[in-house]
């Protein structure tokens, strides 16, 4: 028996050695299996991929994402250097909201997608793709020549743990040792961050996430990373929170219909057709890297990125083919992500496809190493959670 | 409980039980966790001739897709239908209830012994 991983993206940057999480001896102690990602071992699974799958949906998965990168822009002219750097207007976001953003190329193409956060008038928090971490600093850098603002790559100094799913309000709440939460997290909104502590130390409580689940994402100090860990696995232990492994993430994500960096997204990707045209805004008064490319759009017939469904089990994966008809010789797309859905119980995938064929309800074929298994286009995302 | 040390293995991380001409096939333990949970088994037909080191059959889990191989040259005579409904029992009862084919052969190929096939995976 072989096998091939199909989901893995990584970095040639020479500054990405082998990397251990703060939280790395908690994993080994947890009995998880390890793979690498973007030059850190993190864990793929601790038991099952499935039982971690479901339990995100339906009580509480914990994550350590200490290897994701956060930058801090500091400066009287931070919020006007984001809206140059970025494709969005970051100086429209309030204090302590969360933006979802991308840095693009001058082309148009993009370097990263990126999640900002508001901690103050002038102090912005940027998190950033593990694999990206240098490409996107370095971007970021550059850009920041004209601005009075500080980028500093803070990435080694903060450990991130997420608890998503239905009961991550609850086992949060119930996490000793949280004080001086900001906002109550009662009334905490989505897509919002507050600073509290965390036994002495400074801690930032964002309710985002990457699961299509509510819940919540904490960044503190790595060296205290192991004391929250456990503290938030005692809390959640009669809630049915289990540690869960990148291999989850992986299938929460695509059913949440989130895109993957390496996968749905790249440098010679457009917002545009990867179905994110709406974050980058062209309405603001300002220049920003890639506003021209962007206005200029995509070339005409560019593919656009699709929700595709199956019958059966067998799911069509990342580099599949999709061919219009079953006899076509010549492929009209490609899958970027694909998984037999555990909630959905189908295969689902994510991939782009010529336009003629993006219309929802168009019957495609993919190519399952070498049969031709049919497959409906249909709209992201797979899964909703009922709010 | 299957005694594993008294199975035979091959490169490919499958076990073989040797019966009179009869060889029951599964994947070791071994593999079953590198492939994560086990969604989908699709073995060959009873009665299909196979050539060994050929592929047979898939096994894919939620992260990817191992090929099955048949470790002899021979005629497919039973397929497990239990793990095509459940291919869960790859991952609960590999050397069990998560076997997947058995072949008639004529000629035995030579095998890994259970300390080869520890040696190779490190253990």
């Amino acid at each position: 028996m072989t096998t091939a991983d199909s989901s893995t993206p990584d970095s040639t940057d020479s500054r990405n050695s082998e990397r251990f999480s703060p939280l790395h001896q908690a994993h080994v102690d947890a009995g998880a299996s390890f793979t690498d990602f973007a030059g850190w071992q993190m864990p793929v699974r601790y038991s099952s991929d499935l039982a971690e799958h479901h339990a995100v949906r339906n009580a509480a998965g914990l994550f350590d994402l200490s290897h994701m990168a956060e930058i801090l822009v500091e400066g009287t002219d931070a919020a006007a250097y984001l809206d140059y750097a970025l494709a969005g207007q970051l100086s429209g976001v309030e204090l302590w909201q969360a933006k979802y953003s991308l840095l693009l190329a001058e082309n148009g193409g993009i370097i990263d997608d990126l999640v900002v956060y508001r901690l103050d008038g002038s102090k912005f928090l940027i998190v950033a793709n593990a694999g990206n971490r240098f490409a996107a600093f370095d971007a970021l850098l550059a850009r920041a020549e004209d601005f009075d603002v500080s980028v500093v790559d803070q990435s080694d100094d903060y450990a991130l743990i997420a608890v998503q799913g239905p009961n991550a309000l609850a086992i949060l709440r119930a996490t000793s040792g949280i004080t001086d939460v900001g906002t109550d997290l009662l009334l905490m909104k989505y897509y919002r961050i507050t600073d509290a502590f965390f036994r002495g130390q400074p801690l930032l409580v964002a309710r985002t996430g990457y699961t299509g689940e509510d819940g919540f994402e904490l960044y503190l100090a790595a060296d205290h990373a192991r004391e929250l860990w456990d503290a938030l696995t005692s809390a959640g232990a009669e809630m049915g929170l289990v540690p869960a492994g990148l291999a989850s993430r992986d299938t929460l994500r695509l059913e949440a219909g989130m895109p993957l960096y390496g996968h749905e997204l790249t440098l010679n990707t457009f917002p545009a057709q990867a179905g994110l045209g709406r974050v980058v805004n062209l309405k603001k008064e300002n220049n920003f890297v890639g506003r021209a490319a962007s206005a200029a759009g995509p070339e005409a017939g560019a593919s656009v990125l699709v929700g595709l469904i199956a019958a059966g089990k067998r799911a069509g994966r990342a580099d599949y083919k999709i061919f219009r008809s079953v006899d076509a010789e010549n492929a009209d797309g490609i899958i970027t992500s694909g998984a037999l859905s555990p909630t959905l119980g189908y295969p689902i995938a994510m991939a782009y496809v010529t336009p003629d064929l993006s219309r929802l309800g168009t019957e495609v074929y993919v190519d399952v190493r070498g049969t031709r298994i049919p497959a409906t286009v249909t709209s992201l995302p797979f899964y909703k959670r009922v709010k | 409980m299957t005694d594993t040390s008294s199975l035979q293995y091959t490169a490919e991380h499958e076990w073989v039980l040797v019966d009179g001409s009869v060889a029951t096939v599964g994947i070791t333990a071994y593999a079953a966790e590198k492939l994560g949970d086990v969604v989908f088994v699709e073995l060959p037909g009873v009665g299909s001739t196979v050539a060994s080191g050929t592929v047979v059959g898939e096994i894919e889990s939620t992260k990817s897709v191992g090929e099955l191989f048949a470790p002899v040259n021979g005629t497919v005579t039973e397929t497990n239908d239990a793990v095509v409904d459940s291919p869960e029992l790859v991952n609960s009862d590999p050397f069990g209830a998560g076997w997947l084919i058995k072949v008639e052969f004529e000629t035995l190929p030579t095998l890994l012994s259970f300390a080869e096939y520890s040696a190779l995976i490190g253990e």
